[in-house]
């Protein structure tokens, strides 16, 4: 072996041994187990074939879950691109108070989510809270938001935008600092609106960025459970229960670990699809300089 | 002092010598207590485990390890890995899935003798309704408490009501939360009657309260049967149900428990149904009288207990296991148990607590802080079966099914009876 190889490995051996140890053999080892029982008390886990799995397809809190996560993504990921594209456009102007409305836009992301969770808690309380007090203005009555299954799950929905379009903003709004003024002047001269300048040059431009910040979006649409556990830990009747919520209580509440290995694989699986086609697929159209 | 050479002698009578010699060698215990850190209840605490540590010589180390269900699942990770407790503080209710870990020790098997069983019978026998299976102790009552009623009494005056006369039966019950519930011409509700929490966790001890009241029982002493499905229990859920759709006194939808103490406290709720811990925290925020009822009940007052007990690891060697049990009957003498009582507004564990000075003169000054006690005759056990998570949330998820209209409270109860015996079924073949 040449030894600028030897030297690369050496130097990436510590990343490797961290990524195998953390990452890569926890998610083996969680395949493996999906395939035992759940041992119980001294005695080891038997073999018992894709019995898991098939637990979870009779489950149907599963399926809910698997649904409810699907509209969440759905929901979730182009509401806050968009709004975070949109965003970014807005500041990257010069306009008075420019730095105070970039902060009032990034502020919900350096929140932590156990306090956005309990700040939008009280915005959704019923009767009193800061929603049905508006609303109250306008003569509207009472609204049950997390205590209803038609509106909890839409309610934590917009919790999750509101936390994340300030973070893909700064993204946007990097990415478009760093565009030439030439690229501008340019299109300027040969007459070109706004409109199809943003379509045909800046969005074009911002592909890299949506790109990676599609990637995050999509793993937080799967990852990010901290403001189910906080406000309404999955009810009621499962309405806002999502994949991630399904493994932690059959993993840890009802110490059902089998199962909770076997729907980990599951989530594991859909986000690989949505890896392979984000970096497949849409990596190959996306143009970087 | 009595009590160390009591058990002392407990000891050397129950056990060979060189046990004895082991037991005192022990210098140190840990416990898992669930609190989050912080706070006036850990100070109290840790002036137990000093206090400990200076009469026994061994130190009690009380790790404090966030609520209920965080405890437990550290306490069971931690037994798992090799490292854990020799004992913990955990929700009563848990005894029968702690059993299916199995992890436990019984008071029995640590060592017991006259003494030991005499000292187990000073309980009240509500808080042993959830500690005993196979005719052996499991658990000791620590901290306790029961569902009760707080009302607001000037919401009370201002409907017209006797703010010293609370209902009793459930039909009187829903016509004062009907009277009490204040609606605008406009139809907006400006005081609600009673709330109740439904939320996952709380929903299954509210009802639990409610089932007792229609004199049900909802599982057998072994924790292999439920009776979700019997009519009395159906009537338990429509009760509840009917608050909010027959007497309007109740949102639809659910109530939760962290939103119940705001509710009442800003007036917009006159009745509560909330624990007896609760009652420090109304006492200092109230910005008007308050009073402190038992639950009502279908012909008469009926509860149900909640709270935590001490809980022994077959993980820890024997000395350890009988310093811990010894550390248990330490902080359960009747002096403690009232002084954790005062300090903490958790109900104290056994009548000899209630004969103290200390707690005499406090109740004098306080007489809320008995009512909780003057109920404990007529409470019951928590639902406590095995896999108990598990079926905790099937009847919540049909219990929430139920209020949200999806429901009825028929379809709902023979829902969670179908899907529990599903999960129960491999406990009854014992």
């Amino acid at each position: 072996m040449r030894r600028e190889t030897i030297h690369a490995y050496l130097l990436l051996l510590p990343a490797i041994i961290l990524l195998v140890a953390f990452t890569h053999w926890p998610a083996v080892a969680t395949l493996i187990d999906s395939f035992y029982a759940t041992p119980h008390g001294g005695r080891p886990p038997s073999f018992v074939g894709a019995d898991n799995y098939q637990g979870l397809i009779d489950d149907p809190v599963f399926w809910q879950a698997l649904v409810n996560n699907v509209w969440y993504a759905v929901a979730t990921i182009p509401t806050s691109i968009v709004l975070a594209l949109l965003m970014a456009l807005a500041v990257n102007h010069a306009l008075p108070g420019r730095a105070m409305l970039r902060m009032a836009y990034f502020l919900p992301s350096m929140l932590p989510m156990i306090a956005v969770a309990n700040i939008w808690l009280f915005f959704y309380t019923p009767d009193y809270g800061l929603f049905d007090r508006i609303i109250a203005l306008f003569g509207g009555g009472r609204h049950n938001w997390l205590g209803d299954t038609s509106t909890a799950l839409p309610a934590m929905i917009v919790v999750a935008v509101w936390k994340e379009a300030g973070f893909f903003m700064i993204f946007y709004l990097a990415a478009l600092q760093t565009m030439p003024t030439d690229l501008k002047e340019a299109a300027a001269l040969e007459g070109s609106s706004r409109l199809n300048y943003f379509r045909r040059v800046t969005l074009p431009l911002l592909m890299p960025t949506t790109l990676f910040v599609l990637v995050n979006a999509v793993i937080n649409a799967f990852r990010v459970i901290d403001h189910i556990i906080v406000m309404t830990r999955g009810g009621p009747d499962n309405a806002t229960t999502l994949l991630l919520f399904y493994v932690y209580e059959t993993g840890f509440r009802f110490w059902d670990t089998a199962t909770a290995a076997a729907a980990t694989v599951v989530l594991l699986t859909i986000m690989a699809l949505a890896a392979a086609f984000q970096f497949g697929a849409l990596g190959r159209r996306v143009h970087y300089r | 002092m009595i009590h160390r050479r009591s058990l002392l002698a407990t000891t050397a009578g129950m056990l060979a010598m060189p046990a004895v010699l082991r037991a005192q060698t022990v210098q140190k215990l840990t416990f898992y207590y669930p609190i989050a850190v912080g706070g006036p209840l850990q100070a109290i605490m840790d002036g137990y485990c000093t206090d400990f540590q200076k009469e026994t010589g061994i130190a009690v180390e009380p790790v404090y390890s966030g609520d209920y269900s965080q405890t437990l699942i550290k306490a069971l990770a931690a037994i798992k890995a090799g490292t854990g407790p020799q004992f913990a503080v955990l929700l009563a209710a848990e005894m029968h899935s702690l059993q299916d870990q199995d992890i436990l020790i019984s008071l029995d098997d640590i060592g017991l003798d006259a003494d030991g069983k005499k000292w187990i019978s000073s309980f009240y026998p509500a808080f042993l309704a959830n500690s005993h299976v196979d005719g052996k102790t499991w658990s000791v009552p620590f901290q306790r408490s029961t569902a009760i009623f707080y009302y607001n009494k000037a919401a009370f005056k201002d409907a017209g009501l006797d703010p010293d006369k609370f209902p009793a039966t459930w039909a009187a019950l829903a016509q004062t939360a009907e009277k009490l519930t204040k609606r605008e011409s406009s139809g907006t509700v400006t005081r609600w009657g009673i709330k109740m929490a439904g939320d996952l966790g709380n929903a299954q001890w509210t009802f639990g309260a409610l089932a007792n009241q229609a004199e049900q029982k909802l599982m057998n002493e072994a924790g292999t049967e439920v009776y979700f499905n019997q009519p009395k229990t159906i009537e338990a859920l429509s009760f509840w149900h009917g608050l909010a759709a027959q007497h309007h006194a109740t949102p639809e939808g659910l109530s939760n428990w962290p939103q119940l103490t705001p509710d009442f406290l800003q007036g917009n709720t006159a009745i509560i149904q909330f624990t007896t811990g609760g009652l420090p925290n109304f006492r200092a925020k109230a910005t008007f009288p308050f009073g402190v009822a038992g639950l009502a009940g279908k012909n008469s007052p009926h509860t149900v207990v909640g709270g935590g007990n001490m809980y022994f690891f077959k993980s820890a060697s024997k000395a350890e296991q009988m310093a811990a049990l010894r550390f248990a009957r330490w902080i359960s003498a009747p002096e403690r148990a009232a002084d954790w009582s005062i300090r903490s507004g958790y109900i104290a564990t056994s009548p000899a607590a209630y004969e103290t000075p200390a707690l005499k003169d406090y109740i004098a000054k306080y007489p809320e802080a008995n009512v909780a006690r003057t109920f404990l005759p007529v409470a019951t056990g928590e639902l406590s079966v095995h896999e108990n998570q598990r079926v905790y949330k099937v009847l919540t998820d049909n219990i929430q099914a139920c209020l949200n209209g999806t429901k009825t409270p028929a379809k709902a109860m023979a829902d969670a009876q179908t899907e529990t015996d599903r999960i129960l079924k491999p406990y009854r073949r014992a």
